[in-house]
């Protein structure tokens, strides 16, 4: 027998909890780069393929994870912070595991070579890259400690301490990201020049996500401001 | 009068049994809401949820439930109006009850909310019309009435709004959330047990044949509250931070000691919903026995006999036992994100609402004051999301449930009448 209850009808489904598997899964998208890219330069296209075809799958799931919570948000569910917020957040965390699966798509499909050179640089950058997605993961995490103290000035303060790092993360990827353009640069003549091209192209691409994953962040700290 | 002495006992009987089943429904069905919230946030076990209720709502409906009674057995009809014609009064009393009853039934098998209050207001108000006309109906006390059932959620939601306030910048946004819990809480429960035992006091205990002064009744409220602190201490004493959950959750161990707290506030709802909600059983039973045994009068004034409220109580317990513990597990499900700090706010609020509205003998709805008191911790920021087009449907229940229950009340009372003779 249905019971109807106005309290138990009063609690609507917090978008919080989705909101957060949705960024991990957009993470695990990124996270997947690292051993994509080592099994690049070692030029083992099937373990490539696998990772390529796994971050493609992830991105899907996030994409399933997405559009379940915009229909679960209707206009009547009152949030303890703006809806548009929310939502923009939901579209840049979205954006992460997009990025990461251009970058998979991308490499795999040239059967990309890299350079002996850059094997080693380009490693560090991808993972310093990731490391900027983990960073907005850990800041999206604290959203439950923020409506638990009912955003207080506390709980704020530590949230900003994790953007600011989250920032210097990014930062950390553009330093990097010179310093292999500049090492690229010097070779380039030796390699052959459409190569060149898309590998200046996936080194932007990378550093791309570090920014996206910046963003995320910057859209936490817009939502602490009202 | 001759009715009355012809059919007096089997009336009074019919009154007992449908008093007692409707205090069954409220058991069965209104108390989910009362304690759902403290099994949803896993507070309570059901087990001993039941026990809460069965022992609190027992005591709220004796010992603080007379002046709701008081008001459902002659403040919403006139009796004066009723002189001489007794009888009249006695069916539309049954009906109600009946009216009441069905309604419940009805309501519960479709899903919808339904509030008991609502519906045993409205049955009166409709067999007194048809009994005798609108002059039968203090109208100025039903505005009261139907006023406080404005009010009492707008008071729920302003006091746990201050309450979750109080304790967010206490305890919650501090340096050190968990010791700060252990500081602050204390006085919290001082101030539930003082609150209660204060408004109870004020109102009446003259029934269980205390009658005491203003000092007196102070002074007896200051010490349940410092025995309920000292309990409360006694019992955070064993809580320690736990480094595990910790790491989930910052606020896990914070909440534990919250816990506590929120023990004494469901004993405190449960105490509450008792005190304003046996009313809707036994208020007309009182009326019947009162004409019934005075042959014929109807007096207005009369204490109602302790017994009543007894049979109210009974009948609230027993409803619990055997269907009652089913609805508030199914409740306490989806009420999860109802944590032991926003929980404690919205109880306390709540509760002292509803005693208070007991004490002044309005009949309110226990779960709209809940609902308007939960709505004010939202409004604290301090829970993920609501679903607030639940008050547009509050709203449609009100407009709905008063005129139903006036309906049937009066088809009832005409059958009544046509069977026992007009």
């Amino acid at each position: 027998m249905p019971i109807g209850s106005s309290l138990a009808g009063l609690f609507g489904r917090s978008p919080i909890k989705p909101l957060q598997e949705h960024i991990r899964k957009a993470h695990q998208c990124a996270e997947m780069l690292v051993p994509f890219t080592e099994s690049m330069i070692a030029a083992d296209w099937q373990l490539a393929s696998d990772a390529q075809q796994r971050i493609s799958a992830l991105e899907k799931e996030a994409d399933e994870l997405k559009r379940e919570i915009r229909r679960r948000l209707p206009k009547s569910l009152f949030l303890s912070f703006p809806r548009e917020d929310l939502l923009d957040l939901l579209a840049s965390q979205d954006k992460v595991a997009n990025k990461a699966k251009d970058i998979a798509g991308l490499m795999y499909g040239r059967r990309m070579t890299i350079p002996a050179a850059l094997a080693e640089p380009m490693l560090r950058y991808v993972r310093a890259s990731v490391a900027a997605s983990s960073q907005a993961v850990k800041a999206i995490g604290e959203l439950d400690e923020l409506i638990e103290t009912g955003f207080g000035g506390h709980e704020i303060k530590l949230v900003e301490k994790l953007i600011e790092d989250l920032d210097n993360l990014e930062q950390d990827t553009d330093e990097q990201q010179i310093a292999i353009r500049t090492q690229l640069f010097a070779i380039e003549k030796e390699l052959h020049p459409v190569d060149v091209m898309f590998l200046y192209r996936i080194i932007e691409e990378v550093g791309e996500l570090a920014d996206r994953a910046q963003r995320v962040g910057g859209q936490l700290q817009m939502l602490l401001a009202r | 009068m001759d009715l009355l002495a012809q059919h007096g006992h089997i009336l009074l009987i019919l009154a007992c049994v449908f008093g007692l089943f409707m205090a069954w429904g409220v058991g069965a069905n209104d108390v989910s809401n009362a304690m759902g919230t403290s099994v949803g946030s896993k507070v309570l076990t059901i087990k001993q949820a039941l026990v809460v209720a069965m022992v609190f709502e027992f005591a709220g409906a004796y010992l603080a439930g007379g002046e709701v009674t008081s008001t459902i057995r002659s403040g919403i009809v006139d009796p004066e109006a009723f002189t001489g014609q007794g009888h009249l009064l006695v069916y539309g009393m049954i009906g109600s009850l009946l009216a009441a009853g069905f309604w419940l039934l009805f309501a519960t098998s479709m899903g919808w909310p339904v509030s008991t209050t609502h519906s045993i207001v409205g049955a009166i108000i409709g067999f007194a019309i048809i009994a005798l006309g609108a002059d039968a109906v203090k109208w100025d006390k039903t505005a009261v009435i139907a006023a406080s059932w404005v009010v009492s959620p707008l008071c729920g939601a302003l006091m746990a709004y201050l309450l979750f306030r109080s304790a967010q910048r206490l305890i919650l946004d501090t340096d050190d959330p968990f010791h700060n819990a252990k500081k602050y809480i204390p006085y919290y429960m001082f101030a539930v047990g003082f609150i209660l035992s204060m408004v109870t006091m004020k109102k009446g205990l003259n029934h269980v044949g205390l009658d005491l002064s203003n000092t007196e009744s102070f002074m007896i409220a200051t010490g349940i509250g410092l025995l309920v602190m000292a309990l409360g201490i006694l019992m955070m004493r064993r809580i320690e931070p736990d480094p595990e959950a910790d790491r989930e959750f910052r606020y896990a161990s914070v909440e534990k000691v919250f816990a506590v707290l929120m023990i004494f506030t469901a004993c405190s709802m449960a105490f509450a919903h008792g005190s304003n909600d046996v009313a809707n059983a036994v208020g007309p039973l009182a009326a019947v026995f009162s004409v019934v045994q005075s042959g014929g009068e109807v007096a207005g004034k009369s204490p109602t006999p302790h017994w009543i409220l007894l049979l109210g109580a009974v009948g609230i317990v027993i409803g619990l036992a055997t269907y009652g513990y089913k609805v508030i597990a199914t409740i306490g499900e989806k009420i999860t994100e109802l944590t032991p700090s926003r929980g404690f706010a919205a109880e306390f609020a709540a509760a002292t609402t509803v005693v208070t509205a007991s004490g002044m003998g309005l009949p309110i709805s226990t779960t709209h004051t809940l609902v308007g008191a939960v709505l004010g911790v939202g409004l604290a920021r301090g829970l993920g999301s609501l679903n607030i087009g639940v008050v547009g449907s509050i709203f449609a229940s009100w407009v709905v449930t008063l005129p139903a229950g006036a309906l049937l009340s009066m088809v009832f009372f005409v059958i009544l009448r046509a069977i026992f003779g007009a």
